[in-house]
């Protein structure tokens, strides 16, 4: 009795403050979303959105409560069991679950249904964090890097099955996680690094201009440093393997379905057809932008309120949030995400085991990669990937999921005095 | 170096968030384009359209009036037609056509409304009313047409129709848009602003589908519309009625004028046309009917056809002379035929006995004496100074101008000045000799039925005249009708002068006009012939009466009629006992008009 009343006093109020400011943030607007001044309804009334997500919130705060009062050890324990549990669940799930536009994503009965997809990924993070918790566990290590490589793409593997890419995506977020465990800095160079010139490869028309700078650096690089013969040849080879893979994105892209290449073709141009696969991208921009500084006002709305935005209540959540807030609005949530992700870093920092430890940046992975991707797709920096604004959007799964990956960090914090010592 | 990353995933996060910020700062505060487009995407502005202003005759009777008709409307989407063979009999349509509307109305867009059946009449619209309810997806539009309630007037009133691509460009003040009825001609074109009112505009707002959401901010930015101002009109639609049955079946127009305030009280154009067929979707067939009849039904004669005025000008000769000192009613003549051709009167003729037989030479001789005053030794220049002197004093009689009528087109006919001659003949190279047919109307002179009227009510007013027009009062305010029309306007010939003119008119209907003479009502007439190369002379007659307190003045022109003494003459008698007695007591002469035997 004693230790639990301790552990009260020692949980993160911050983070815990900054997550119901957001579920309700959220909450509002999805009645907005729903809200039509000629049928007026009220925000409880469960036959809309916003009353379904109240019924939501209150059963996670039910699952917050038992997260908050069950031993510290059952999460760390239970890990794998948990991993093991959802990766069974996710192979299932194509052969019984629903099929929704081609895609297979909740299971269940009924009513009550999940989506595995969400929750697997705070099952990756505590079977990641059990893994990789033994001191001797060196991510510059190569066998250490297959395993942990291993348990990640084991569900992205079973969630393309669905197939979901958007929600598979998500977890290379936990790459941020391996980032801080010490897998090497090149992998990250040499990831960004092709990811930007796959970027400008698809961004700039004319290859011949990006093949000119290449030879134009390789030439410098050659010039600046010793003339040796090894080196002129490493990069030239360099150079020429460069413009080799700059010009096999464009015949690789018109190998990829229509969808998917409009998709990326829209992030660069997204008025190439604003009726038809830029139309998403396009009224959403349209309804942020027309927000102005502070907003038409709360429920004041009219592109969301009246569907000219697809998806409002869920992925396209921010904005509501954006037309009737205006930039003030978008500023403060923003901000509540990035002090949340903050407070959360430095949660992870003061771990005493490197499991809590690696399990936090876990969260903060997660976290981080859906609140920059579905807010950047909203305005058009990002293609139109269908993943949740975390606490923000629509729907059970999501929050639910959300707020046990969040509320199990903030029970392993709260415990971090009880618990041993072992940090490396 | 392991110590940095978590300080380097810190940064990361915090400059994701800040690029976020400054991409939303660009477009929600920097970039107004998307409010703008958000306007367009959720707004939509409705046009209320006001009612236009009634249109009354000088007493009252209705004369335009709007009448609403239904169009049936189809969302296609929403259409569900059931049994085919019932919706046809019941919205008396055949198949095909519903098929063929039907697709139409689906290819212009399957949400928003289009028309199905255009033009129920309002008895039509009642029978259809309750099978409405059984079909969703249809529903019924109303539409104001302009309409008549008696056939007439069609020239005076004027049409609306949709406004042109030039005209829209010259509304610079933006009233109009596309699909806008405006004022083509007539009353309805020259008092468009009046009569139009004042559009009203509604902002509601649309979903993504087009289906309206209700009013934006509560109606805030709304404004209801206004309607038109009633136009009461100077027309006597009784004395026009009757004037059109007259001249059915002639060419040719009638002008009369109050003269003591210048109102039209009937203006009639023969051949006419019922003013209901130029309206509602009709419209554009039947203008291009009308428009290639070779009869031309749509020229509208009073102010736009010009003729000789013929010797109904020398009257205006009299005036000018006695006004000049250069006649006096003693002035004598004789009628020397070598001169210019005449037919036989006692000779010689003072300026009571030239007005009554209209004697040509009297004129010639006259004329001359006004133009060659030998203010120069030159005679040519004599001629050329006498020539626009005169044309001055003849112009002040409202000729060789328009009038200013509120109608547009209207001519301004023509008094030649020395320029003319200059012209054809080279200055210096034309004297007496050559314009000497001006002295009785003939040669290069043009005036209108119109011009010819307002002749006859300076004549009765002894002087003056008031811009002749078609409107009374607007709103029933008679001073809101534009000034210039309560604007006495003199011709600059002494009133004493008249009298004589006034008793020589009197005493020619006898002789020339016979048939034009009533018992106890002394009108005082001038018969005319305007030449027409092409066929038989035109027959003009102007009068008023009655002679002492006249009431109405009048101008007749009747297009290869002959002699003015017989059609023309015979109609503005009946028309002046129409107007002043409201009966007709000689139904022989109403019946010998009405038969249009003029030539034998």
């Amino acid at each position: 009795m004693k230790e639990s009343e301790v552990q009260i006093n020692r949980v993160d109020w911050i983070a815990v403050s900054i997550y119901f400011a957001l579920v309700m943030i959220g909450w509002f607007n999805i009645y907005a979303v729903v809200y039509d001044s000629q049928v007026e309804k009220s925000i409880f009334d469960l036959s809309i959105s916003s009353g379904k997500q109240l019924m939501w919130i209150g059963t996670a705060i039910g699952l917050i409560t038992l997260i908050m009062v069950a031993d510290y050890r059952f999460f760390e324990n239970l890990s794998l069991v948990i991993y093991l549990i959802f990766l069974g669940i996710l192979v299932v799930t194509p052969i019984f679950g629903k099929e929704v536009n081609g895609q297979i994503l909740s299971i269940g009965v009924g009513e009550f249904r999940i989506q595995p997809g969400e929750f697997a990924k705070f099952a990756t993070a505590l079977a990641l964090a059990k893994v990789m918790e033994r001191p001797t566990f060196d991510l510059s290590k190569r066998n250490y890097q297959f395993i942990a490589f291993g348990v990640l793409l084991v569900p992205v593997a079973l969630i393309l099955l669905q197939p979901d890419t958007g929600t598979a995506m998500v977890y290379f977020s936990l790459l941020i996680m391996f980032y801080r465990e010490g897998l090497p800095q090149w992998y990250y160079v040499l990831g960004i690094g092709s990811v930007s010139i796959t970027l400008l490869a698809l961004g700039v028309d004319n290859n011949l201009y990006l093949a000119a700078i290449i030879v134009f650096m390789v030439g410098i690089l050659i010039y600046m440093g010793k003339k040796s013969w090894q080196r002129i040849l490493a990069f030239s080879l360099i150079g020429i393997g460069l413009i080799a893979y700059i010009y096999s994105i464009d015949f690789v892209v018109s190998k990829l379905p229509l969808h998917q290449q409009n998709r990326i073709m829209v992030l660069f141009n997204p008025d190439i057809d604003p009726l038809g696969v830029g139309w998403n991208v396009t009224q959403s921009k349209i309804a942020i932008g027309s927000g102005g500084l502070l907003g038409k006002g709360y429920l004041e709305g009219t592109q969301t309120k009246f569907d000219f935005v697809p998806e409002q209540d869920t992925d396209f959540i921010f904005c509501t949030l954006g037309e009737e807030f205006g930039w003030l609005g978008s500023f403060v949530v923003i901000s509540l995400f990035a002090g949340l992700l903050y407070r959360l870093v430095i949660m992870a920092e003061r771990q005493k085991t490197r499991f809590s430890r690696i399990y936090g940046y876990g969260v903060v992975s997660i976290l981080f990669f859906h609140f920059m991707v579905n807010i950047a797709m909203t305005i058009g920096l990002f293609p139109v990937v269908g993943i949740p604004l975390p606490f923000f959007s629509y729907g059970g799964s999501s929050l639910w999921s959300f707020t046990v990956l969040l509320f199990i960090f903030i029970k392993l914090d709260s415990s971090r005095a009880s618990q041993l010592g072992r940090i490396s | 170096m392991r110590d940095q990353r978590p300080a380097i995933i810190l940064i990361v996060i915090f400059l994701v968030s800040g690029v976020l910020l400054v991409k939303l700062f660009a477009i929600q505060v920097l970039d107004d384009s998307f409010l703008k487009r958000a306007e367009s995407n959720a707004i939509q502005r409705v046009v209320d359209h006001p009612y236009r202003g009634l249109i009354y005759d000088r007493t009252g009777k209705l004369m335009v009036f709007n009448n609403p008709i239904f169009d049936l409307m189809v969302v296609p989407r929403e259409f569900n037609v059931g049994d085919t063979a019932r919706f046809c009999e019941l919205f008396h349509i055949s198949k095909e056509e519903l098929i063929e509307k039907y697709n139409a109305a689906k290819s212009y867009s399957k949400v928003k409304p289009s028309p199905l059946i255009k033009q129920f009449s309002t008895t039509d619209f009642a029978r259809i009313q309750d099978f409405l309810v059984d079909y969703p997806g249809l529903f019924i539009l109303t539409r104001n047409v302009r309409s008549y309630p008696a056939p007439t007037t069609a020239h005076a009133l004027g049409y609306i129709g949709e406004i042109s691509a030039g005209q829209l460009e010259k509304d610079t003040a933006g009233y109009y848009s596309q699909g806008d009825y405006t004022g083509l001609s007539g009353l309805e074109k020259y008092y468009e602003n009046e009569l139009r009112g004042k559009k009203g505009v509604k902002y509601k707002m649309v979903n993504v589908r087009g289906v309206d959401k209700g009013p934006f901010k509560e109606g805030e930015y709304d404004t209801i519309s206004i309607a038109g101002q009633n136009l009461t009109s100077t027309i006597d639609l009784e004395l026009q009625q009757y004037g059109e049955m007259l001249m059915n079946g002639k060419t040719g127009s009638v002008v009369a004028i109050e003269p003591k305030t210048g109102e039209i009280l009937a203006m009639i154009s023969a051949p006419f046309y019922d003013p209901n067929q130029l309206t509602g979707s009709e419209f554009g067939k039947t203008y291009r009917k009308l428009n290639n009849d070779g009869s031309k039904p749509l020229f509208n004669r009073p102010i736009m056809a010009t003729y000789p005025p013929g010797s109904i000008f020398k009257i205006v000769q009299s005036l000018i002379g006695l006004q000049e000192g250069i006649l006096t009613p003693n002035t004598t003549f004789a009628c020397n035929k070598s001169l210019v051709a005449c037919h036989n009167h006692p000779n010689p003729v003072n300026l009571f006995g030239a007005i009554r037989n209209s004697c040509n030479p009297y004129y010639h001789q006259a004329f001359r004496q006004i133009i060659n005053q030998e203010v120069s030794s030159n005679t040519f220049k004599d001629t050329e100074i006498g020539l626009n002197a005169w044309r001055e004093k003849v112009l002040k009689f409202g000729l060789g101008a328009p009038l200013g009528i509120d109608m547009s087109g209207e001519k301004g006919g023509d008094v030649p000045s020395s320029k003319l001659y200059d012209r054809v003949y080279g200055a210096g190279h034309w004297k007496y000799s050559t314009i000497y047919s001006l002295s009785i109307g003939q040669g290069e002179m043009q005036v209108t039925p119109l011009q010819m009227a307002n002749l006859a009510a300076i004549f009765a007013n002894k002087g003056y005249y008031f811009t002749p027009h078609l409107v009374k009062a607007l709103d029933g305010n008679p001073k809101k009708i534009p000034a210039k029309f309560q604007e006495k306007r003199s011709v600059g010939i002494d009133a004493h002068h008249f009298d004589l003119i006034q008793d020589a008119m009197a005493e020619a209907i006898y002789g020339t006009a016979n048939r034009a003479v009533m018992k106890d009502l002394v009108i005082a007439g001038k018969t005319g012939t305007a030449q027409n190369p092409h066929g038989e002379d035109h027959s003009v007659f102007i009068a008023f009466a009655p002679k002492e307190n006249p009431k109405i003045a009048i101008a007749v022109y009747v297009e290869n009629a002959g002699w003015g003494g017989r059609a023309a003459a015979s109609t503005a008698s009946l028309m002046i006992e129409k107007y002043i007695r409201r009966t007709i007591s000689r139904p022989e002469l109403q019946d010998y008009v009405i038969a249009g035997n003029f030539m034998n």
